[in-house]
């Protein structure tokens, strides 16, 4: 008669020898899915926290690089202190997309088909493989003309994603700063990307020269004019990465119909 | 009693695990340029071992041996993502600059070490005390390499100034090298040299003497 009662099971199981095929598969099952339980249990007990600091890193690391611009708190002063106008924007159109930026979330953004589009591999020379159709940028007007603009950036490093904000100032062409917030890359070397004295070589930079090319690069060693950032030594792949996600979202499928709008007062 | 007091301590110097075994240096040298991080994965890597190490001596009796290593790894490898989102969520500053070196806890040789040595042959407490004092020996270590990289690296502990630097108008130069991973290995070797001068029972007899005249 086979035998039902889960208790009778175990036993058997307990009772079996070590080396049985039966328990070799069992005992290799129970640890694999009890691990994975645990595992996931933390995961999504503690993911709200983890979300809730990376957030708050972000956040801090925009306000610190909006305090570190030259002559942004005076304008800041001159203007009121909530004149940093969140705005969040359709890339295709370049105009103010119908999403309240409280609730507005990139990485879902950018995860999901119905808000994103899917880039060829000619297009997406960020390594991105999808771009979110809305994102959320920060604008700064002054007496009706803008003078800032702090966008969200990011690509596909040596072996992470690379996120940053990159400002721009009021002649759209012009770095103000950029600001690497989140990144994986090697310890001591393309980590570096995240540190103040490599992210100080960045503002005056232009993007572009009098015919509307765009010129910025990181290269390596030295940059030699106003368009080129030095590249971080044994860190070519995060250096290029870098240049790329800039290149990428300063491009026809980033922010491009967003600056233009920006520059005929549009939006 | 007194020598099984003895033994019982043992691995904080007799049998410490990075001096005598040299077990565990990869995250030894990374995680030790300043206390925070070198306390914050002292504790980690202790809890994981205490905890791997009592699960494993309580399932030790049911573990086929033709896959006792899967089991123990993914065992050791739950309870560290397990450790790491913790920190991520409760110590999110330290768990930056830990980077990768919590999730490599899987590969510390300590960790396998143990639980394959003690934890698979001895009952749960003792085992769990085992991974303790294994644990407490680490730290003891990556804290004395820790104090002395940032102290003479930066002129701070914990991030507080202890010896003011040229910089910011004090005395001190702080000497740059200790900050950088080789430094490590000089502070480990000239530890286990102090260890071994004081300790001579832990100098090993030379395995390759070269003869004492050459054959003809």
């Amino acid at each position: 008669m086979a035998e039902l009662d889960p208790i009778v099971w175990w036993r058997r199981l307990l009772t079996a020898p070590n080396e049985s095929r039966g328990k070799t598969l069992a005992m290799a099952f129970i640890v694999a899915a009890v691990s994975s339980l645990a595992v996931s249990l933390a995961a999504v007990v503690l993911q709200p926290r983890i979300d809730a600091n990376r957030a708050a890193e972000r956040q801090a690391k925009l306000d610190a690089m909006i305090a570190d611009l030259p002559g942004l708190a005076d304008i800041l002063a001159e203007s009121g202190a909530d004149s940093l106008e969140t705005v969040v924007v359709d890339l295709a159109t370049g105009t103010e997309a119908d999403v309240a930026p409280g609730d507005y979330d990139m990485a879902a953004v950018a995860a999901d088909p119905a808000t994103s589009t899917e880039l060829s591999d000619a297009q997406d020379i960020a390594g991105i493989g999808r771009r979110p159709d809305y994102v959320e940028i920060h604008v700064l007007k002054a007496r009706g003309s803008v003078e800032l603009v702090i966008l969200p950036v990011y690509a596909a490093g040596y072996q992470s994603t690379i996120r940053a904000y990159l400002a721009l100032k009021g002649d759209l062409n012009t770095v103000a700063g950029l600001v690497v917030t989140e990144q994986g890359e090697t310890p001591g070397l393309g980590a570096n990307v995240a540190t103040p004295g490599w992210q100080a070589l960045w503002p005056g930079k232009k993007l572009a020269d009098e015919t509307g090319t765009l010129r910025l690069k990181v290269v390596r060693g030295k940059g030699q004019t106003e368009y080129e950032v030095d590249g971080i030594t044994g860190a070519t792949r995060t250096s290029t990465a870098v240049g790329d996600m800039i290149a990428f979202w300063i491009g026809p499928n980033g922010y491009a119909s967003v600056l233009a709008a920006l520059r005929s007062g549009a939006l | 009693m007194f020598g099984r007091l003895r033994s019982f301590f043992a691995p904080l110097i007799d049998d410490n695990p990075i001096t005598v075994q040299i077990l565990g240096i990869c995250s030894a040298l990374a995680v030790t340029t300043s206390m925070d991080t070198a306390l914050t994965m002292s504790v980690a890597l202790t809890l994981v071992l205490m905890a791997a190490s009592g699960i494993i001596a309580t399932l030790r009796n049911h573990m086929p041996r033709a896959i006792r290593l899967i089991l123990q790894i993914t065992i050791i490898a739950a309870l560290v993502i397990v450790t790491d989102l913790i920190l991520q969520a409760y110590a999110f500053e330290v768990s930056k600059r830990l980077s990768i070196f919590v999730s490599l806890i899987v590969t510390n040789c300590l960790v396998m070490a143990r639980t394959e040595t003690f934890a698979m042959h001895n009952p749960p407490w003792p085992s769990i005390l085992d991974g303790l004092v294994y644990g407490l020996g680490y730290s003891l270590i990556l804290l004395i390499v820790g104090f002395l990289r940032e102290l003479l690296g930066r002129g701070t502990l914990f991030g507080f100034t202890v010896l003011p630097a040229v910089e910011d108008g004090g005395w001190f130069e702080p000497m740059g090298v200790m900050l950088l991973a080789p430094s490590a290995f000089f502070v480990l070797g000239l530890l286990i040299w102090a260890i071994r001068g004081w300790r001579t029972a832990q100098v090993e007899a030379n395995e390759y003497p070269l003869p004492a005249r050459a054959e003809p």
